[in-house]
């Protein structure tokens, strides 16, 4: 599917909108959380390294694409294994077990 | 042949709708665990979708590298959480080093056959994914402290990095118009290589919160970037919701440290190093012992702790925590109160915190906390200078003049834990520690706290 620049542009700006809002809503508290999150999800970038390495179009694309792939896995990887880790160690008081 | 491809650009819509509702649902505490699973799911399916393109002749390399990105990955999930700061600037260099590649190879593909728009996105990506994998690399290692985390400061060193940067976007400018010439191509991505080192360079530990939230917003944006050069609505759409997040992150804590946010763009941090303290004539403090400061606390009725950097480096957050389960159990009400800066990355100290177990509703953000000094007894400052000085309140000759503080001086006592005199890391003087009403307890934090929790709990048996 091919997508003209105006378009484009259009996806960019909505995008760019929806994210001030929803994530001026984030608490404070969450910011290290947010940070490591959105650090795994920008990592979708990995669909355009996986096209790069299968597709053989050219070593150089071979070798460069397997490497961002590397690269971005162990930010998925990473990225959503710690925010949840640190997501689990927020909890609310309550009556604690003794 | 057809259908496949609709397969996969229906995964990609799912995944899309999956990663806003992933950040919509991070807004709170309760529900943010719901949040990594939806972005986990999302993932999934884009991975699995575009594994499915009819275009891959091989999966050799895919898989191969699949498997030693998760083998990497692992680890960096597992790290300790006072590691978690240079480990998210090392995920920055990550991301920014995959999108760099993918531009190379795109630009390599298509040369010398590359449209004038094309050209132009495909170089902001390059030149920002580049400074964004140098810049977040040297972040990580003054935050490992493997490189000094002294700032580095010359004459003339924003005109240098400003120079550089003019005369990386004048080759992006002269590729857009002649692509044919490929040989720029590789001047274009060292230079910002280089001005991402440079860019650090100047920088030290108290504006590291506002360079990662910096750099976050860069790796966004050059994967956006990315995304129009391959077309990909899903990458635009991630790369701007990142870019968004990083800015929003960037904005607040300028703000917190009463920064201009051209300031923080230009990266002039750590400007100001006046060797105060130095030769002045040291004044009277009064100094306690841990009986006398667990005294104090006991007698208390309300408890403001402001941690720092300091609490962090001396790894006190579960002495801390034993502090705060001493005190509650003799009814005394414990907050803490936290500055936006406090630490080495947005939301820092959150963290530390939560790791030891202390419940999150009794963290306080300073313009909810601030309310509350007059009415409290102790506030007891752990590894917290600048943020809790007066002088940027009130004296208008001060270099921190302006910049919002907690106003730990409004409480009737005020306690600082602290290895010695030395000035902040602006080099300031604090002026609350020579008020009357503040007792300075010099130790180590950890052992400090753990001294005054003996004190507190030995009566009790």
């Amino acid at each position: 599917m091919k997508l003209d620049l105006l378009t484009s542009l259009y996806v960019f700006m909505l995008a760019a909108f929806i994210g001030f809002e929803v994530i001026r809503r984030v608490s404070p508290l969450l910011h290290t959380p947010l940070m490591s999150l959105t650090n795994a999800l920008d990592a979708i970038a990995v669909v355009g390294a996986i096209i790069l390495a299968g597709e053989g179009k050219s070593k150089l694309a071979t070798i460069l694409g397997t490497i961002a792939i590397v690269a971005a896995t162990s930010n998925i990887v990473g990225g959503f294994l710690i925010t949840d880790r640190m997501l689990k160690m927020f909890k609310a008081s309550g009556p604690r077990k003794p | 042949m057809i259908a496949t491809e609709h397969v996969i650009e229906i995964t990609y819509l799912i995944a899309t709708g999956l990663f806003v509702l992933s950040l919509k649902w991070l807004s709170s505490p309760a529900t943010a665990r719901r949040g990594v699973w939806s972005g986990e799911a999302g993932m999934l399916l884009a991975v699995g979708g575009t594994l499915l393109y009819q275009g891959i002749v091989s999966y050799r390399w895919i898989a191969i590298a699949l498997v030693l990105g998760t083998i990497i990955g692992i680890p960096l999930g597992r790290v300790a959480m006072t590691a978690v700061p240079q480990r998210t600037a090392l995920s920055h260099a990550f991301g920014a080093l995959c999108v760099t590649l993918v531009g190379t190879s795109e630009f390599y593909l298509r040369a010398p056959d590359v449209p004038p728009f094309m050209m132009g996105v495909l170089s902001l990506e390059v030149i920002l994914g580049a400074l964004t994998f140098t810049g977040s690399l040297m972040a990580a290692g003054k935050l490992q402290e493997v490189l000094p985390q002294r700032p580095i400061t010359y004459k003339g060193q924003n005109i240098v990095n400003l120079g550089m940067l003019a005369v990386a976007i004048a080759i992006a400018v002269m590729l857009v118009v002649h692509p044919e010439k490929t040989y720029l191509f590789p001047v274009m991505m060292i230079i910002p290589l280089i001005f991402g080192v440079m860019m650090i360079i100047p920088i030290g530990g108290a504006d590291m919160p506002t360079v990662i939230s910096l750099l976050n917003s860069y790796a966004g944006l050059s994967a956006a970037a990315m995304g129009f050069v391959l077309q990909s609505k899903l990458l635009i759409i991630a790369g701007a919701l990142d870019g968004a997040s990083g800015f929003i992150l960037s904005v607040n804590m300028s703000k917190a440290m009463n920064r201009s946010f051209t300031n923080v763009l230009f990266g002039a941090f750590g400007q100001e190093q006046p060797t105060a303290a130095a030769g002045k004539e040291a004044r009277p403090v009064r100094s306690a012992s841990p009986e006398e400061a667990a005294g104090i606390l006991a007698a208390a009725s309300k408890v403001v702790i402001v941690p720092g950097y300091g609490m962090a480096v001396a790894q006190a957050q579960h002495k801390v925590r034993e502090l705060y389960d001493a005190l509650t159990k003799r009814g005394v009400d414990v907050k803490f109160g936290i500055h936006p800066v406090a630490g080495r990355m947005p939301g820092h100290m959150n963290v530390l915190l939560a790791e030891a177990d202390i419940p999150y509703d009794k963290l306080l953000e300073m313009e909810d906390i601030n309310g509350d000094f007059p009415q409290t007894d102790v506030a007891l400052i752990i590894g917290a200078n600048d943020v809790t000085n007066p002088a940027a309140r009130e004296d208008k000759s001060s270099p921190i003049y302006g910049m919002p503080i907690l106003d730990v001086d409004k409480a009737r006592t005020v306690m600082v834990i602290k290895r010695g005199m030395g000035a902040g890391f602006a080099g300031i003087e604090n002026p609350l520690y020579y008020l009357d009403k503040t007792l300075m307890l010099f130790g180590d934090a950890k052992n400090f706290v753990g001294s005054i929790v003996r004190e507190l709990t030995g009566g009790h048996g």
